[in-house]
């Protein structure tokens, strides 16, 4: 479904701050898969979201994505088969328009001109109300009277809405409190399983990382270290992966927010 | 008519006329949240427009000419802040500096042009009503016409796929940069509609007031913007219609105020000033509300520091 090959990304080359973010990095995500991302800050776990995604193009390397070359596309004509949540609950979604119109937005059926149905608004209550967090009776509100935890998960579907080809969530639970991150994670999961999305998942959370998903890569200073799915992942657990870093990066992992799981 | 009653009509009619241009406005600055100072140089290049077409005995013809140019304007514009890297700010500027060139170019090199023998939108509906008991109001609903042509157009095309996504550009680049909708294209789209309607505004003043020249647009972008911001004022938060509607009454309160004030001798001159006034404090208000619980916090600081320790 998606495939990397050989992709470096250097930032701010020729200057003193010069620094390889992605380094020759390959990866072969196959469909279906739900792989989880770990490593410490810096390691190019956003950089990959952010070169999948056309943020900026790649120094050299290709990238596919089910079958097409877009190495080079420009982000908004890939953006359609590519769903994207951040960190930051504000990004998603449009503070100053109503769910049904962020909503509207996502669902993109119709022409330009094109104005949503009664068929679309049903279907859109019903979206929301498999949420459970009683937005399906707020559609008219802006959202920006959302709470942090209630805009993700309005994100999340917006993004899935028309299922993409890969989903990519970039630590999309970590500003939420521990409750509301159950909340979205749990949402997060019966989307993946109900739309059989591929899906990847950058986490600071290494509980989750094991948790969640079929196969767990784990990356440092822009290269993917250490990669690992079926049998030997589910025997694995946290103070495994922790060695093993520290096996192959030589240095401990040394988040605090990593090793606490926040 | 009584002076009161034709004072009002008059203030109705300048004030209606301006509402376009603030409608204009309430596309490009309310939804597309881009300050489009090119708003002067395109009302004039309206004016000079339809008064061209409009002399060369294309009445009718002058009001579709000025909106075309004006569309031309904003593309101008919207191409210098989108594929050229020029700050958005800055291609206002620069593409209002240089209509001042095309303006007086359009106008045969003259900074003045003389409407009083053209047929104009205006004659044209005075002799269709000459016999009917609207012919008083002649101008009126020929303004009112296009006023409700550009509420009911932005209403409704603010309501399609195409308006959310120039409302979410504006409301959050972030999300729509990262969604499939390209938004070179939305804001290309919108400054040629907002300026379109700002062209019309200026296309209409000059053939009401009969003549045009060059400096028929100084400072409209900042009498427009108090309009809009008054209008917020009656229709805030309400839905998108009710708004614009309330960036209409916003020209006309601004221009009824206006008419009162030089009632009461205010000199003519100083209607730049008020509106310049308007647009600081109607900015002004609501920042200042938002910092009056930190000034509240560090007058409690400051009060509370002999108690340090107790909490």
């Amino acid at each position: 479904m998606l495939r990397l090959e050989n992709v470096t990304k250097t930032f701010n080359i020729g200057s003193a701050s010069a620094k390889k973010a992605l380094d020759d990095i390959s990866l072969h995500v196959r469909k279906g898969d739900f792989v989880t991302i770990i490593g410490s800050n810096g390691a190019g776990k956003s950089t990959l979201f952010g070169a999948i995604c056309g943020d900026f193009f790649t120094d050299c390397g290709s990238i596919f994505l089910d079958g097409e070359d877009i190495t080079m596309l420009e982000e908004y004509r890939r953006a359609h088969n590519i769903g994207r949540l951040f960190q930051d609950p504000m990004r998603g979604t449009a503070p100053g328009m109503t769910i049904e119109e962020n909503l509207a937005l996502a669902a993109g059926r119709g022409g330009w001109l094109s104005t949503v149905t009664k068929a679309e608004k049903a279907a859109f209550r019903e979206k929301l109300s498999l949420l459970g967090m009683g937005l399906e009776d707020m559609m008219e509100q802006q959202v920006g009277l959302l709470s942090g935890g209630q805009r993700q998960a309005l994100t999340l579907l917006m993004a899935t809405f028309n299922p993409p080809k890969i989903l990519l969530l970039d630590e999309h639970t970590a500003a939420l409190d521990p409750a509301t991150a159950d909340t979205v994670i749990k949402i997060t999961n019966d989307m993946v399983t109900e739309n059989s999305l591929t899906c990847l998942m950058v986490t600071h959370n290494m509980q989750s990382a094991l948790e969640m998903g079929n196969r767990t890569i784990m990356m440092d200073r822009g290269k993917i270290i250490f990669d690992t799915c079926g049998e030997e992942r589910s025997h694995l657990t946290v103070s495994d992966l922790t060695e093993r870093f520290s096996d192959i990066a030589g240095r401990a992992l040394a988040t605090d927010r990593m090793l606490l799981g926040l | 008519m009584s002076p009161i009653l034709s004072l009002i009509q008059t203030a109705l009619e300048l004030g209606l006329i301006s509402s376009l241009t603030v409608l204009a406005l309430f596309l490009s600055y309310s939804m597309l949240n881009i300050c489009d100072l090119s708003t002067d140089g395109c009302f004039t290049l309206g004016a000079c427009v339809g008064s061209v077409v409009a002399l060369s005995g294309h009445p009718l013809l002058a009001v579709p000419a000025a909106m075309l140019a004006g569309m031309l304007s904003g593309l101008t514009t919207a191409v210098l802040q989108t594929r050229m890297g020029i700050d958005s700010l800055l291609s206002g500027i620069i593409v209002n500096t240089g209509l001042y060139s095309v303006n007086i170019a359009i106008m045969g090199g003259s900074s003045i042009l003389n409407l009083n023998k053209a047929a104009t939108v205006f004659t044209l509906s005075k002799e269709m009503l000459s016999d009917t008991p609207l012919k008083g109001a002649h101008r009126l609903l020929v303004i009112i016409l296009a006023v409700s042509f550009v509420v009911i157009f932005l209403s409704l095309f603010l309501k399609t796929r195409f308006g959310l996504a120039l409302r979410a550009t504006g409301n959050n680049p972030d999300m729509v940069r990262s969604s499939s909708i390209n938004t070179v294209m939305i804001i290309t789209v919108g400054l040629c509609i907002s300026n379109s309607f700002t062209a019309l505004s200026g296309a209409l003043l000059a053939a009401m007031q009969k003549s045009a020249n060059i400096d028929i647009g100084s400072g409209m972008l900042t009498v427009a913007l108090a309009s809009l911001l008054i209008g917020r004022a009656f229709m805030g938060r309400g839905k998108i219609p009710l708004r614009a509607i309330g960036a209409v009454m916003g020209a006309f309160v601004f221009r009824l105020v206006y008419t009162i004030a030089l009632r009461f001798n205010m000199p003519t001159f100083m209607l730049k000033l008020v509106s310049s006034v308007i647009v600081i404090f109607a900015i002004f208000i609501p920042y200042m509300k938002s910092r009056v619980p930190i000034h509240r916090r560090k007058a409690q600081h400051a009060s509370g520091k002999g108690e340090e320790g107790h909490a």
